[in-house]
C-alpha cells in the first residue's frame, strides 16, 4: 500500500504504529504462557505416563553416581490432591450454591450486595493466610487432642474455603442472568418461589452453575499454600487396613501436587527434580482439562440461549 | 355505574374497589373501581404508563412481586378479597400471559405446559396428559406441534412460544386469564391467530387483555375500559367507547390525538 505524506498518511501510519503495539503487547503477554508449556513439555513429557501418575514414590538418588535410580510415581500426590479436591467439593459447592441462590433469589438489595462485596474480599485473601487460619482454627477448637494436627479434612477444609467465594459469586451471577420473565411465568402459574427456583431458575442456570462450581475446583487444584499448614506432606498412599474406617483414614497427613512439586524441585536429588518436572506437566494437563471443561460448557450454553 | 346494567347477562367475576397501586413512594394507579365480567373479553387500553399493567398484575398479585411494591384498595374474586388470601393459590385460579413470550428455557413443549400442574403436584400421567391435550387445542397449537412434542419450547417460533405460554397458563385451569399485551411482540399473522384465540377463550374463561392497540380491543373485546395517568377514566361496552366515549379524554385518546 502506498502511503501519502500528507495528514491522511499520518493518520494510516500512527494506526499501524498502535495496531503493532497493541499486538506486541499481546505477544508479551502470551510468551509466560508458551514457555511455561513448552518447558514443562519438554522436561516432563518424556517421563510422564500410566505408570509415573499412578506409581509410588521411591527413595532419592542420583543418577550421576548411583545405579538404577529410578524416578518412581507421584500416585500418592495424585491421590491426595483428588481426595481433598473431592472433600472440598463436598463442602464448597452446595453451601456456595446455596449461598448463591440467597443472593440472587431472596436477599436482593443492600444485604445481598454487602454480601457479595464481603465474598470478593474473601477470594481476595492469600490462600497462604487460609491454610494458617484452618491451621489456628483447629487448634483453637481443640482438633489436635482428637485428631492429627495434619490430616486431610485439614486440608480439604483449606481448599473448600478458597472454593466458596468462586462457587457463591459464579452461582449468584448464573441466577441472575436467568431472565425474570421465568420467574414471574412461574408465579403466575401458583408456582411456590422455592419450587420455582429448585425446578425452573436452577435448572435454566444450569450450565453456569457448573462452570462455576469447575472453576473454583481449578482455583483450588492448583493451589498448594493452603495445603502447607493444613494436609502437610507424605510420600505414601492413604493408608486404610482392613477394619479401619475410611474416615479415620483421613486422619493423617497426605500429599498433594503443589506441595510435592515444591519439596522435589528444590531437591538435591535428580530423580526427584526430574519427577517434580513430569508432576509439573501433569498438574498444568487436570486444570487445563477442568478450566477448559468449564469454558466449553459455558459456550455450549450461551449458544443454546443465543439460538 | 350500574355494572348489572351494562354486563348484562354476564355475572360479575372480579370487582377492583378503590384499588391503588404504589412503587416505592410512586402511585401507579390511583383509586381505580372496576367490575369484570364473567366469561367474556375486558380490554384495558391507554397510553403507555397509565398503569393498565400494572391494574391486572395486581388482579393476580402479580404487583407484589417487585420489590417496594405496595397495593391498597379490595380486589374481589367471587365475592372474596384476594388480598388477604395467600397468592399462590390466587395465582392459580387467575393466570397470567405476558408481553413477551416466556417459555421455560430447558423444557420441552409438553414439559411447558405440564410444567404448572406437575410443580403443583399432579404426578398421575393421564391427567397430564389430557390437560397438555386439551390446553394445546384450546391454545390452538396442536396441530403444529403434536408431532415434536419433545422438542424443546425454545424452538417455536414468537407466535408459537406466545401460544404455547397461553397453553401452559390453561392448563392449571384458572378461572380468569389476565393477558398483557399479549400481540405486541408479534407479528401480524401470528397477532391474528391469537385474536382469534381469544375470542374462543371466552366461551368458557374470563379474560382481561391490555393492550395499546385500539383495534385490537375493538376487535376482541366486548368491554373495554381507558386508563390515563393512573386513573381510570371511562368503561363501557366496547362500541359505546369507541363509537360514542362519554368523556372528552376517551375521544381524544380514540382518535389518536394524543398517546
Amino acid at each position: 500500500m502506498k502511503i501519502h505524506w500528507n495528514r491522511d498518511g499520518r493518520r494510516h501510519l500512527i494506526n499501524y504504529a498502535m495496531s503493532g503495539a497493541a499486538l506486541a503487547c499481546v505477544i508479551i503477554a502470551l510468551i509466560p504462557l508458551g514457555s511455561i508449556l513448552w518447558t514443562v513439555i519438554q522436561k516432563g513429557g518424556p517421563i510422564l505416563n500410566y505408570g509415573f501418575i499412578t506409581g509410588a514414590e521411591v527413595a532419592p538418588c542420583n543418577a550421576n553416581s548411583q545405579l538404577n535410580c529410578q524416578i518412581g510415581g507421584i500416585g500418592p500426590a495424585v491421590e491426595g490432591t483428588f481426595v481433598m479436591l473431592g472433600l472440598a467439593s463436598l463442602i464448597a459447592i452446595p453451601v456456595g450454591i446455596g449461598a448463591g441462590i440467597f443472593l440472587a433469589e431472596y436477599g436482593r438489595g443492600r444485604v445481598s450486595r454487602t454480601i457479595s462485596f464481603l465474598m470478593d474480599v474473601m477470594s481476595g485473601v492469600p490462600s497462604i493466610v487460609v491454610g494458617l487460619f484452618v491451621f489456628t482454627a483447629l487448634f483453637y477448637y481443640d482438633i489436635p487432642n482428637r485428631l492429627h494436627i495434619y490430616n486431610a479434612y485439614a486440608g480439604a477444609l483449606a481448599l473448600a474455603v478458597i472454593m466458596l467465594p468462586i462457587v457463591t459469586r459464579t452461582a449468584e451471577e448464573a441466577l441472575r442472568t436467568v431472565p425474570n420473565g421465568i420467574r414471574e411465568a412461574a408465579w403466575a402459574l401458583g408456582i411456590p418461589h422455592h419450587r420455582a427456583v429448585r425446578k425452573i431458575v436452577l435448572r435454566s442456570a444450569g450450565g453456569s452453575l457448573i462452570t462455576g462450581a469447575l472453576l473454583a475446583v481449578a482455583r483450588a487444584g492448583g493451589e498448594t499454600a493452603p495445603l502447607l499448614f493444613t494436609a502437610a506432606w507424605s510420600p505414601f498412599f492413604i493408608n486404610c487396613p482392613p477394619g479401619q474406617s475410611a474416615l479415620s483414614c483421613l486422619d493423617n497427613p497426605v500429599g498433594a501436587l503443589g506441595p510435592l512439586i515444591w519439596i522435589w524441585g528444590t531437591s538435591p536429588y535428580s530423580n526427584e527434580i526430574s519427577g517434580a518436572w513430569g508432576a509439573a506437566l501433569f498438574f498444568v494437563l487436570i486444570m487445563l482439562a477442568i478450566s477448559v471443561t468449564a469454558r466449553i460448557i459455558l459456550y455450549r450454553r450461551n449458544q443454546r440461549v443465543g439460538g | 355505574m350500574d355494572y348489572q346494567q351494562l354486563f348484562g347477562l354476564h355475572p360479575t367475576k372480579m370487582r377492583a374497589i378503590d384499588v391503588s397501586a404504589f412503587y416505592g413512594s410512586k402511585i401507579a394507579i390511583d383509586s381505580v373501581t372496576l367490575d369484570i365480567p364473567e366469561k367474556t373479553v375486558t380490554a384495558i387500553i391507554g397510553p403507555s404508563g397509565c398503569g393498565k399493567s400494572t391494574f391486572i398484575r395486581c388482579l393476580n398479585r402479580m404487583h407484589e412481586v417487585v420489590p417496594r411494591a405496595r397495593v391498597s384498595g379490595k380486589i374481589l374474586l367471587d365475592g372474596e378479597d384476594i388480598l388477604v388470601q395467600d397468592p399462590v393459590q390466587i395465582r392459580r385460579r387467575v393466570g397470567m400471559v405476558f408481553q413477551r413470550a416466556n417459555p421455560f428455557p430447558t423444557m420441552s413443549i409438553y414439559d411447558n405446559v405440564a410444567a404448572g400442574l406437575r410443580l403443583n403436584g399432579v404426578r398421575d400421567q393421564k391427567i397430564l396428559d389430557e390437560r397438555v391435550l386439551r390446553s394445546l387445542k384450546q391454545a390452538a397449537l396442536w396441530d403444529e406441534v403434536k408431532d415434536e412434542l419433545n422438542s424443546p419450547g425454545m424452538r417455536l417460533s414468537g407466535g408459537q412460544q406466545q401460544r404455547l405460554c397461553i397453553a401452559r397458563a390453561l392448563a392449571v385451569e384458572p378461572e380468569v386469564l389476565l393477558m398483557d399485551e399479549p400481540c405486541s411482540a408479534l407479528d401480524p399473522i401470528a397477532t391474528a391467530k391469537i385474536e382469534d384465540l381469544i375470542y374462543d377463550l371466552k366461551k368458557s374463561y374470563t379474560l382481561v387483555v391490555v393492550t395499546h392497540n385500539m383495534q385490537q380491543a375493538a376487535r376482541v373485546a366486548e368491554f373495554t375500559a381507558f386508563m390515563y395517568l393512573g386513573k381510570l377514566v371511562e368503561y363501557d361496552r366496547t362500541q359505546k367507547i369507541f363509537e360514542n366515549p362519554a368523556e372528552k379524554l376517551t375521544e381524544n385518546y380514540i382518535t389518536g390525538r394524543f398517546g
